[in-house]
């Protein structure tokens, strides 16, 4: 998708993205021979079909990383599919003792993902190693979760 | 008002540059797969006639006769291979650039949605719920794209893909790959196989594919027909093999070996 000033006949050039978190996108465009300013907006349709390209709307400032749509866009992707890289300084997932794997295990299958990430990142945030159920039942009374 | 200039006239500097992001991502695949020796998409217009189940047998007994064998499985919503393979989930190690396949006992590497999203859970994206239709089928194309391209396959005589039924995930991989890649064609002797494998084939040839052969999959009493050497007669390819219910562990080496 490019822009054109029809006054000047000049492409305009990229300026600025914005990203408002409602799953649309914005983007403005400038001419650069009167200053002209036009934004472009996407629906949330528009935008995803932007990011299944795996592309950056104003170019990439930082190389993707690998299987990058996947880890972004998968709403089901577990929390441990990959190892945590020690030069990134990304903390490690915690670790779930048997006990807490089998009380998971009784979350209903359409949640338990959900519930899963919740603990994790609760346990991440506080610097957790090792999910126990003592651990889970913290987090249920702390995060108000109770049934899960 | 004078024409307005198309967009292949507007050719001055764009700071998104996409189609040259594209290309990057293009290039990323065909660097990744240079250590590759064949690409080789397993593929049937039929579900249920096996396609995993051969997949990973003959990377099976591929590994076993020494040559270096990696499967992606493309079936993102329905993964089996690493079952198949007897492949527990590990995370995956991310070195560098890439992530490292995951390896079965006998040598395979393996990547799979199965390893990447929660156990029983259905691949599911984010994004607007509503006409998920119009966005859904390009994720699956990128998720596909980076299992290709954003996996350290290293090394390999076979690259094998397990496609998924039906002929979508086929034209995805040849974009994608940038050529179409050899096909092996698994069917079951039925007619109404034969039919809707026809049609994958025809689909196949008319993209320039080259049919490595047909694997004629659960024969004996079952399934009674003779869709494979139909098909072979049709398209000028060889039967490699006739895979019974209980088949034997040569059946998978006589088939490696004609591949």
């Amino acid at each position: 998708m490019k822009f054109l000033c029809v006054d000047c006949d000049k492409q305009m050039a990229f300026e600025e993205r914005q990203l408002p978190g409602d799953g649309t996108l914005a983007a403005t465009f400038k001419c650069p021979s009167c200053g002209r300013v036009v934004a472009m907006l996407t629906n949330p349709m528009e935008t995803q079909l932007v990011s299944s390209l795996g592309v950056e709307i104003g170019g990439r400032t930082v190389p993707a990383q690998p299987l990058e749509t996947v880890r972004k866009m998968v709403a089901t992707g577990r929390d441990d599919a990959f190892e945590d890289r020690a030069e990134h300084g990304a903390r490690s997932s915690p670790s779930w003792s048997a006990e807490a794997h089998e009380r998971l295990a009784r979350v209903p299958n359409f949640v338990r993902g959900m519930v899963k990430r919740i603990y994790a990142d609760y346990a991440k945030e506080r610097g957790i190693a090792e999910i126990t159920p003592a651990v889970m039942d913290t987090a249920r009374a702390e995060l108000g979760l109770e049934g899960m | 008002m004078s024409p307005i200039r198309t967009y292949h006239e507007l050719t001055e500097a764009d700071r998104s540059g996409l189609p040259e992001q594209i290309g990057a991502q293009r290039k990323r695949v065909a660097e990744r797969l240079a250590g590759v020796g064949r690409v080789i998409a397993v593929m049937s217009g039929k579900g249920g006639v096996g396609k995993s189940y051969v997949t990973a047998h003959l990377a099976r007994a591929l590994a076993g006769s020494g040559r270096s064998v990696g499967v992606l499985d493309a079936d993102l919503n329905g993964p089996t291979i690493p079952r198949l393979l007897g492949i527990d989930h590990v995370p995956l190690p991310t070195p560098h650039d890439a992530v490292a396949p995951a390896i079965s006992a006998e040598g395979v590497k393996c990547i799979s949605m199965g390893m990447l999203i929660e156990d029983g859970a259905p691949l599911a994206f984010k994004g607007p719920s509503a006409e998920s239709f119009v966005w859904r089928g390009a994720m699956e194309a990128a998720a596909l794209r980076e299992l290709l391209g954003d996996v350290a396959w290293g090394t390999l005589d076979v690259l094998l893909l397990d496609l998924p039924p039906g002929m979508q995930r086929y034209v995805e991989l040849c974009d994608i790959l940038g050529a179409p890649p050899a096909v092996l064609t698994v069917t079951i002797p039925t007619p109404e196989s034969r039919d809707a494998v026809r049609r994958a084939m025809r689909a196949a040839v008319d993209r320039g594919s080259r049919l490595l052969g047909i694997v004629e999959n659960m024969v004996g009493s079952q399934f009674v027909g003779s869709a494979g050497d139909d098909l072979a007669a049709e398209f000028g390819t060889p039967v490699l093999a006739r895979v019974l219910w209980y088949p034997t562990p040569d059946t998978w080496t006589a088939l490696g070996a004609r591949l």
